[in-house]
């Protein structure tokens, strides 16, 4: 399996992405520039890191959902090939429509950094068939815009169809409205599309992966998709 | 071709929860606003375009609005079109 990490003008997680994968879960990972017009073909998983891609301007994720890489990770997802997007790299899949939804403003106004704890409620599919159902992960978060928002037929859709992986919930795995940091709806924290090849999740597993940080709760999703492929 | 001036104002759709717009009118209360509510924030883009006509500058805008301008899952917008 080989791994590309995109770096979008603005991302900031894109080495820790690229640490995560390569050295905690021992992937074959390289970086993909955001001005490249394709994905190299021995590439079967990407990465969207997390971070303020073109500024975050217009709206988070808007830009660079144009920029020249782009049209070869739709084509690629389109196609079956797995791509996680994490903060900013959620945002960006939303807005190139390779998930459904969106991310509002938190309901707070503030842009929230903190550890949350995320319930698993989907295992199978790639991204967390390492996971039980109903496991808990201590993962960070750090966003502005992170409050998950689809309307009532969608919200259906993604409930039919087990697309929900990841809800913000306590630590000891109770779904609560203090539990939700950003405003969520129904406490969403990631989803993937029905295929299940596309995940996205607002919550930062790269950030979490390493002893020297003190919790390895993220490295099961990346674990699981070099599981997966093997 | 002519030259129109577009005049773009988006705004979060009814019944999105408008945070900002909140967080706006709070304070408006807290000064002495009480008269104040349904505070709503949005954007306002101005934009250049040249077409053969109106209708035709009005059509490319609303292609742009809905291709990035705006997110119309949770953005309405009006577009304004004035010939330059």
């Amino acid at each position: 399996m080989k791994l590309g990490v995109v770096v979008f003008p603005g991302s900031n997680c894109d080495h820790d992405a690229y640490y995560a994968s390569k050295i905690n879960a021992g992937i074959d990972t390289i970086y993909l520039w955001h001005k490249d017009n394709s994905i190299p073909r021995d590439i079967n998983c990407i990465i969207l890191p997390g971070g303020f891609s073109y500024g975050d301007y217009l709206r988070c994720g808007s830009i660079a959902r144009f920029s020249p890489i782009m049209k070869d990770v739709v084509n690629f997802a389109n196609k079956g090939g797995y791509v996680i997007g994490i903060c900013n790299g959620f945002q960006i899949l939303t807005e190139a429509e390779l998930l459904p939804g969106t991310l509002l403003r938190n309901e707070s106004i503030n842009f929230k950094c903190k550890d949350v704890y995320l319930k698993v409620i989907n295992n199978s599919n790639a991204w967390t068939s390492l996971l039980n159902i109903g496991d808990v992960l201590k993962i960070p978060i750090a966003h502005g815009e992170g409050n998950y928002f689809i309307d009532e037929d969608g919200l259906k859709q993604l409930e039919d169809n087990n697309q929900i992986v990841f809800k913000y919930c306590d630590a000891n795995s109770n779904v609560t409205k203090l539990a939700n940091p950003n405003g969520s709806l129904n406490n969403i924290a990631g989803i993937i599309n029905k295929k299940g090849n596309i995940l996205g999740m607002m919550p930062h597993p790269e950030r979490y992966s390493d002893d020297t940080l003190g919790c390895r709760d993220g490295l099961w999703i990346f674990k699981s998709i070099k599981n997966f492929f093997s | 071709m002519k030259k129109f001036l577009a005049k773009i104002t988006i705004t979060l759709r009814k019944g999105i929860l408008d945070v900002q717009g909140k967080a706006v009118e709070n304070a408006l209360h807290q000064i002495g606003f009480q008269q104040i509510e349904n505070v709503r924030i949005g954007k306002y883009v101005e934009l250049l375009t040249e077409a053969e006509n109106k209708e035709l500058a009005y059509n490319s805008v609303d292609e742009a609005c809905r291709k990035l301008i705006a997110n119309p899952i949770i953005e309405d917008y009006i577009i304004e079109i004035i010939e330059n």
